[in-house]
């Protein structure tokens, strides 16, 4: 037994469980526990398993193209790196854009909230809690009425229900299970009843139809969805209200289509996604496992800036703020600059810095690849790797640290953030969605917590895209239709050498990128992404990162059926390739990687 | 039990004759190396199991296909996954984890040998001395042709797949490759695009499965239903171009009034997709009706074919001695400019990307149909 420095107990000694891979995931995540005689999770091993190195591609190209490169590097949370690579870009260069298009801007980023949290509640977290094969058990009519009882819905009488029951039971007896097959039905930690779980499936049918509607709002104004289109210096989209060529343009008809789609995206969150999250959270309010550091370290970087131009917390509709060692009340104020605050260290990353007991601050970014197995792994990598060598290096995600220490990310972390900067819209919504549930505030440190904050975000995005869109009109009104300043898109006017930072906060939490212009090229790229702030592994002092230490101390109804292990893993929403990236800022040429 | 329709029976429903079924049963035991007589084991299988079973694959990749393929408005994504075929592994949507995530793998190679398709996102790196990306703890370089080699046919979904995409855009620091470079036996049907358009995919799909055959390729790859016209042949915009009329700053008069994006880098001229005409999201616009110009991202090395928004090439064939700059204010009216415009065009991807080289070899099998 051992204790880290962040003051989780570790014992290696138990039976060791490989999970890989974590599905229902964006990217290529394998997680290894060790579990005590009684199914206990003792220790936690979070591993990166792919990497792409778009920075290294990133070297010499044109910024202005750098957010369509960056861009792909998820296509779950797509746009995300496109905002913060326009952010670092303009940053850099003194770009400020009009009034419309940081409101566009905002609309489209809303809109992934939305969208992108809906959809990781039904697909890729519900069936951590929803039993498909229970809901063949369930009564038509009385899950209608269980539906009636917490929503006005409509899509909720007997005939609704009986059909879909009949539907899934010839789904199931077909014996094609599909993307149903071999999962833990059955497994003691499903706690709904079958009316529930019907309830659930229903909606899980219903929430893949309407995802696709909500994005249209990102093809409106940027063409396509996933991976819409951005701008240095604005948005693509002109406004043209009633001139000629308006047609060509954002006029009524799109500003209509918006409008309704915001209107039905409210209706579905508020009757639908928030009555089931607090129906099923009412029945798992015993299994709150999975807090790990997020009662001690928090940081969220903000996002969606009312004021074109003004990220401080008057213009941040969600506050910027790091919240540390347990004092929730003291929210300490973020530069991204800085280079004491956000660094990472590759002490335990398929990586190699010269010194590896230190960290690096972005601007100073240094990755070479380096997959090299510790002594105590065993397999082969080029046949099948069995156990990883935590002791050694053991991902590709790096690990950041925030003034030293590791920091959970997300929707927790950016409600709790603003809960106790004292906004009142967030305070409103978690108090009482606490209060219906009747449970303490100590209850949000936990998987559970994660999913709840996540879900009343959503509302929260929605209410706001409302509000965003609502700003736009009343600009357009006012006459101001003005959507790029082209005033420095030549790079004959910028200067020779310029750094510059962008924040976001993506779906997924506090998301960095750092950009080095010289000769109007780029010289140096760098992203600190969300999910190596929370998938990232130990660092030199041996402090656990969020994904190992949530593990801790869950029980395992049966370490083969690993439901409790991706149920937690699940509630940090993991998006692995936007993990595993590598910069090369020097130019040097890349070692060639060895593998022992 | 419930009656559960076969593969055979929906086919039948669709209006597919006997004779079309043997000939697709045909095709599918050659493509897996096999005799003739060997099609009518695929027949009986098709007519006695049920759906066909899908293996979809993510190697290196960010999942902008799989996001694209739930947005599917015809089909719905939900009829294609729960009731045309059987999705029976998908790293993003499956229920299962772990080994009982990889056991559906070694299952579906025993029960549905050369039955089932396999559906492939991402990449691989070329050599498994490249340890870039892992999957159950192998190198997704072994799984990936592990699964092709009992497959039906293959899917290369988008350009990760297709082409390689951005980890392939120079220097390629993980050595990723398209799959035609690492699969040689199997057809392979790519479906190009950044990602490719939902209706696209699922359009591929239900062609397999509701008109029982391949569908017909390019020579390239690609189905020619949706890949054989440029974007800007089909252009709403191209009224614009032929008239010299274009977008000479962003949120200038001209983009106010939709005019040609060719001048701010459009690649409209040289892509070939679906969409100016399927269009995006169920109809909703596609990134020149939205102000932005087309980057290429269905073409081959479209990364490397930048900066985005450097346009495509000098034409000289605007005029005999003008370019696109001075066309606006010679050839406003002048019909046979225009035609030369057009002409001119058709040659830049040639001109400015060396498109003009034969295509890098797509595997025996790339161009089957």
């Amino acid at each position: 037994m051992t204790k880290t420095a962040n003051g989780f107990d570790l014992d290696t000694s138990g039976k060791r469980v490989v999970v890989d891979p974590i599905t229902r995931i964006e990217g290529h995540l394998r997680v290894e526990v060790n579990v005590d005689d009684k199914g206990v999770i003792k220790n936690a091993v979070s591993s990166g398993t792919m990497w792409r190195g778009l920075e290294v591609i990133l070297k010499g190209r044109d910024p202005r193209d750098a957010w369509a490169f960056t861009e792909r590097i998820c296509g779950v949370c797509t746009g995300v790196h496109a905002v913060a690579s326009v952010r670092c870009v303009e940053d850099a260069l003194g770009i400020k854009i009009p009034e419309n298009a940081n409101t566009i801007r905002n609309i489209i980023h809303l809109t992934l909230f939305v969208q992108d949290h809906l959809v990781h509640f039904y697909h890729l977290h519900a069936l951590d809690w929803v039993d498909v094969v229970s809901a063949l058990k369930a009564d038509p009519k009385a899950t209608s009425e269980l539906a009636q009882s917490i929503s006005p819905w409509a899509k909720s009488s007997p005939g609704y229900y009986r059909d879909l029951a009949g539907r899934l039971a010839k789904f199931v007896e077909s014996g094609q299970l599909g993307p149903f097959k071999n999962a833990y039905w059955g497994h003691p930690a499903y706690k709904l009843p079958p009316e529930a779980n019907l309830m659930a499936v229903a909606h899980y049918l219903e929430a893949l139809d309407f995802q696709k509607e909500i994005v249209k709002i990102q093809t409106i104004f940027g063409g396509k969805n996933p991976h819409p289109n951005w701008l240095v210096g604005g948005v693509p989209s002109p406004i043209n209200l009633d001139a000629d060529g308006s047609v060509g343009a954002i006029n009524m008809e799109r500003l209509n289509h918006v409008g309704k789609i915001i209107d039905d995206s409210l209706a579905f969150i508020e009757q639908v996604y928030v009555p089931d999250l607090v129906a099923v959270a009412g029945f798992y309010k015993d299994w709150l496992y999975g807090g790990g550091i997020a009662d001690k370290n928090l940081l969220s970087y903000g996002e969606f800036p009312d004021l074109a131009n003004d990220d401080s917390n008057k213009s941040l509709l969600l506050p910027r703020g790091a919240i540390v060692d347990g004092k929730l009340t003291e929210v300490l104020p973020v530069d991204l600059k800085d280079p004491e605050q956000i660094q990472e260290f590759v002490t335990h990353s398929w990586f190699k810095y010269p010194d590896e007991t230190k960290g690096l601050h972005p601007f100073e970014g240094l990755t070479e690849p380096n997959f090299v197995l510790g002594p105590n792994a065993k397999g082969d990598p080029k046949k099948l790797i069995e156990v990883l060598d935590e002791s050694a290096k053991y991902s590709f995600v790096k690990a950041p640290r925030w003034r030293g220490r590791p920091m959970e990310v997300g929707p927790l972390a950016r409600f709790v953030v603003a809960y106790f900067s004292g906004r009142e819209d967030v305070k409103a919504l978690v108090d009482s969605t606490l209060k219906k549930l009747d449970v303490p505030i100590t209850a949000l440190f936990s998987t559970l917590g994660r999913t709840a904050a996540r879900g009343l975000e959503c509302l929260w995005a929605a209410q706001n895209l409302k509000r965003q869109y609502e700003k736009l009109l009343g600009a357009i009104k006012a006459g101001n239709t003005a959507t790029a300043n082209t005033s420095k898109w030549d790079p004959k006017t910028w200067p020779k050498d310029a750094k510059g930072a962008g924040f976001c906060e993506a779906p997924r939490g506090a998301l960095g990128h750092w950009i080095h212009i010289q000769d109007e090229k780029i010289a140096n790229y760098q992203a600190v992404v969300p999910t190596t702030w929370n998938a990232g592994p130990r660092d030199p002092a041996g402090n656990l990162g969020p994904y190992e230490a949530s593990l801790l101390g869950t029980p395992m109804a049966d370490p083969e059926q690993p439901l409790e292990i991706i149920r937690t893993i699940h509630s940090f929403d993991p998006c692995l390739a936007c993990a595993a990236h590598v910069i090369s800022p020097d130019g040097q040429e890349l070692a060639k990687v060895t593998v022992k | 039990m419930a009656r559960v329709e076969t593969f055979y029976e929906v086919l039948r429903r669709h209006g597919v004759s006997r004779r079309s079924f043997m000939k697709f049963c045909s095709l599918t035991a050659a493509s897996l190396g096999l005799a003739p007589a060997f099609a009518q084991n695929v027949a009986h299988a098709m007519e006695t199991r049920p759906r066909v079973p899908v293996i979809w694959l993510h190697g290196m990749e960010c999942t902008c296909c799989s996001e694209s393929f739930i947005r599917s408005a015809h089909p719905l994504a939900k009829d294609v996954v729960l009731s045309m075929l059987s999705l029976d592994y998908h790293n993003t949507l499956m229920a299962s984890a772990g080994h009982q995530a990889e056991a559906i793998l070694d299952e579906t190679r025993a029960k549905y040998k050369g039955q089932y398709i396999l559906a492939v996102e991402g990449n691989s790196s070329l050599s498994l001395d490249d340890p870039y990306c892992f999957v159950g703890g192998k190198p997704f370089l072994a799984q990936l042709q592990e699964m092709a080699q009992d497959s039906m046919a293959v899917i290369a979904w988008g350009s990760c797949a297709s082409w390689g995409c951005v980890q392939a855009a120079k220097p390629n620091p993980s050595n990723a490759v398209p799959i035609d470079r690492v699969i040689h036996n199997k057809p392979i049907i790519k479906v190009p695009g950044c990602p490719p358009i939902a209706e696209v995919m699922t359009g591929v799909v239900s062609y397999v499965l509701t008109f029982g055959k391949l569908p017909e390729l390019d020579r390239q790859g690609r189905p020619k239903m949706f890949y054989s016209q440029r974007i800007h042949d089909k252009c709403y915009r191209r009224p614009h171009f032929d008239a010299g009329q274009f977008v000479e700053a962003w949120d200038d008069a001209g983009a106010r009034q939709g005019f040609c994006l060719y001048k701010m880098g459009c690649r409209g001229p040289t892509t070939y997709n679906a969409c100016s005409t399927t269009r995006w999201n169920g109809g909703v616009s596609f990134p020149i009706e939205s102000g932005h110009g087309c980057i290429g991202c269905s073409e081959n090395d479209f990364w490397d074919n930048g900066p985005f928004y450097e346009r495509l090439v000098k034409v000289s064939g605007f005029g005999i001695e003008g370019t696109a700059d001075d066309l606006g204010l010679k050839a406003l009216g002048v019909v046979g400019v225009g035609l030369a415009a057009h002409a001119a065009a058709s040659t830049v991807k040639k001109l400015v990307t060396g498109h003009n080289k034969p295509p890098p070899p797509a595997g025996k099998a790339g161009g089957a149909s």
